[in-house]
């Protein structure tokens, strides 16, 4: 137990000499929070719209009205000449254009066609496909209340968001960035400062001595163990303060859950360290192999429902897929231990025979 | 005399490649027991599993009164290791290291401090006591891993190419340092490249392609092979092996 603790303090010290890597550490989840929360917003704003429509169209006007009422679009200019909407791209800084048809609301009342055209600068494809769907979504919640009366068929179209009612982006990105924060300093942090030892020849020394070796490793883990979990808290306590996201469901479970994917990344760590004798192996497998899947296939940036059948595969071999299904469910949907039981027997399963093969792993080596 | 260590046929295999062949020698208590042979020629593989990091194929070896094989944790205990890696963590002090280093041995830290202060004196470094090792010469760097190797006054110390990379005179220094601790009893056995280090053991052995192709003191070795340095006698051996297959 002695050994123990002067092992776990000579660990805190070569932590806490490299300054520049334990400022990185701390700091690291704040900016990535702070960037996907603000800067990395899949929604639009802020949307300057072209109209053009007969000068005195009331409804047209009203429609319009409507549109530079939200608080996602500016009308910014009225064009009288449909040969001015070709360049009005180019030389105005114009995301859409919206042309309502000649008689818009003459026709309109008299149940013959009356259009409405949006063209969008699609070369954003998913900014374009947003406004349409915001655009749409106004014209029929004006024609609903408008033409109530005078409309015979009313197609009721109602979108609901749930969980996420303003559709902010940041939500999806805090299970995300704990995810990859996580893997991070668990997997990468691990590996590389045992990997270190190997390559400096004091692991032999470690190995020759009287040291237990699961000392060594246990050592290794609880300082980064720390560290993750001062991230953690930093994470889940910037979500609430800052960007307004509320735990919906159970802390005590949300923290369980996440132990529980620490003590797995940290396993990742160990093995991956077992399988490599230099520092810049282990930086690239833990940054290439662990990194990349948190961040394509785990749900966080791509829904794994719409990717192809063997990349679901492989998103379901990824730890993280499965931790950032469970935060998900706890954090921004409020559901409780038995609907997140899947993901946790997945989890501890995965622990388990990452702790087998690096106990395994280990034995050989020594062999 | 006593022999600390022993082995009989130790072999090792890794898959169809005999990495050691049934190696049969002993070293005795208090002399310096130098281990040559080419890269590849399987000494580190022997020395590996006589600190118990490596487990033989077959044969049998016996280092301090244990079995390499069933009593590797007796074995870590009584032995002391200095590898060709500079193995010293340069990230903490002196009496860092030296602290951690002779905690593992189970030393309390009142023998630890005495010790301490008579090596660090010895070694004329006391002022440096509280520098990271990083910082200090490189020389002196090397004779510090080896005063932390024998801190615990082990029955042997492996010392794998200790002197890679030093200049001459603080190679001279670190084998005064050799001398004085075979002098206090501790077994010496150390693997090497340069040959005229080699002249500075009690015996040597040479081994070329995981056999023991000769054992006996230098002077002996030089008579039988009719040399007139240890350079030689080693690359006749090598030759000549090379030559008979």
């Amino acid at each position: 137990m002695k050994q123990l603790m002067s092992f776990i303090k000579k660990e805190v010290l070569h932590i806490i000499r490299d300054k520049r890597t334990i400022l990185i550490l701390l700091i690291m989840p704040i900016i990535q929070i702070m960037l996907f929360g603000f800067a990395m917003t899949l929604e639009v704003k802020n949307i300057n719209i072209a109209v053009f429509y007969e000068y005195g169209d009331e409804m047209a006007e009203k429609i319009i009205a409507r549109i530079s009422a939200s608080e996602y679009f500016n009308i910014v200019k009225s064009i009288h000449d449909t040969n001015e909407i070709n360049n009005i791209f180019k030389n105005d800084n114009v995301d859409t254009v919206i042309v309502f048809s000649h008689n818009f609301s003459k026709d309109l009342f008299n149940m013959a066609s009356p259009a409405i055209q949006i063209i969008n600068d699609a070369s954003d494809p998913n900014q374009a496909s947003t406004i349409t769907s915001y655009i749409s979504a106004i014209i029929s919640s004006f024609q609903n209340e408008v033409l109530l009366q005078n409309s015979p068929i009313i197609i009721n179209t109602e979108l609901k968001m749930l969980y996420n009612p303003e559709l902010n982006g940041a939500y999806n990105f805090v299970p995300g960035v704990l995810a990859l924060v996580l893997t991070l300093i668990c997997a990468m942090m691990t590996s590389i400062s045992i990997v270190r030892e190997k390559e400096f020849g004091t692991m032999e020394l470690l190995l020759v001595s009287p040291m237990k070796p699961a000392y060594i490793i246990i050592s290794k883990i609880i300082p980064y163990f720390i560290i993750s979990t001062i991230n953690l808290i930093t994470i889940l306590v910037l979500a609430v303060s800052l960007l307004d996201i509320p735990i919906k469901g159970s802390l005590m479970l949300l923290m369980a859950v996440s132990f529980l994917f620490i003590f797995l990344s940290l396993s990742v760590g160990i093995l991956i360290s077992s399988l490599v004798s230099s520092q810049a192996a282990a930086m690239l497998i833990s940054g290439m192999g662990m990194m990349m899947p948190v961040m394509l296939l785990s749900g966080m940036l791509f829904p794994i429902d719409s990717m192809p059948f063997f990349l679901q595969v492989i998103a379901d071999i990824v730890p993280a897929s499965w931790y950032f299904t469970a935060v998900k469910k706890i954090m921004l949907e409020g559901q409780g231990l038995f609907n997140v039981l899947k993901e946790i027997a997945v989890l501890t399963i995965m622990l388990l025979l990452l702790i087998a093969a690096s106990i395994k792993k280990f034995k050989v080596r020594l062999g | 005399m006593e022999q600390v260590i022993y082995t009989n046929n130790l072999t090792k295999r890794f898959g169809s490649f005999t990495a050691v062949d049934n190696i049969t020698f002993h070293v005795n208590k208090g002399e310096i027991f130098g281990f040559l042979g080419a890269n590849g020629a399987g000494k580190t593989t022997a020395m590996r599993m006589l600190c118990g990091l490596s487990i033989p194929t077959s044969g049998q070896g016996y280092v301090a009164g244990c079995d390499i094989v069933k009593e590797q944790e007796k074995i870590k205990k009584n032995i002391g290791y200095m590898s060709q890696k500079f193995s010293l963590y340069e990230d903490l002090t002196v009496w860092e290291n030296i602290k951690l280093f002779a905690g593992i041995y189970g030393m309390n830290i009142k023998d630890i401090k005495k010790k301490a202060d008579v090596i660090l004196d010895r070694l004329d470094i006391t002022k440096e006591k509280n520098t990271l090792v990083k910082n200090i010469p490189t020389g002196w760097k090397q004779k510090l891993a080896f005063s932390v190797a024998i801190f615990h006054n082990p029955k042997i110390v492996f010392l794998d190419e200790p002197t890679g990379g030093v200049d001459p005179e603080a190679r001279r220094q670190f084998w005064e340092m050799i001398y004085s601790a075979a002098n206090d009893g501790i077994t010496i056995f150390v693997t090497t490249h340069y040959m005229d280090e080699a002249e500075y053991c009690d015996r040597i052995s040479i081994m070329v392609h995981g056999k023991i192709a000769a054992l006996a003191s230098p002077k002996e070795l030089k008579e039988k092979f009719n040399a007139s340095n240890m350079d030689e006698v080693f690359r006749k051996l090598v030759e000549g092996t090379f030559n008979m297959e």
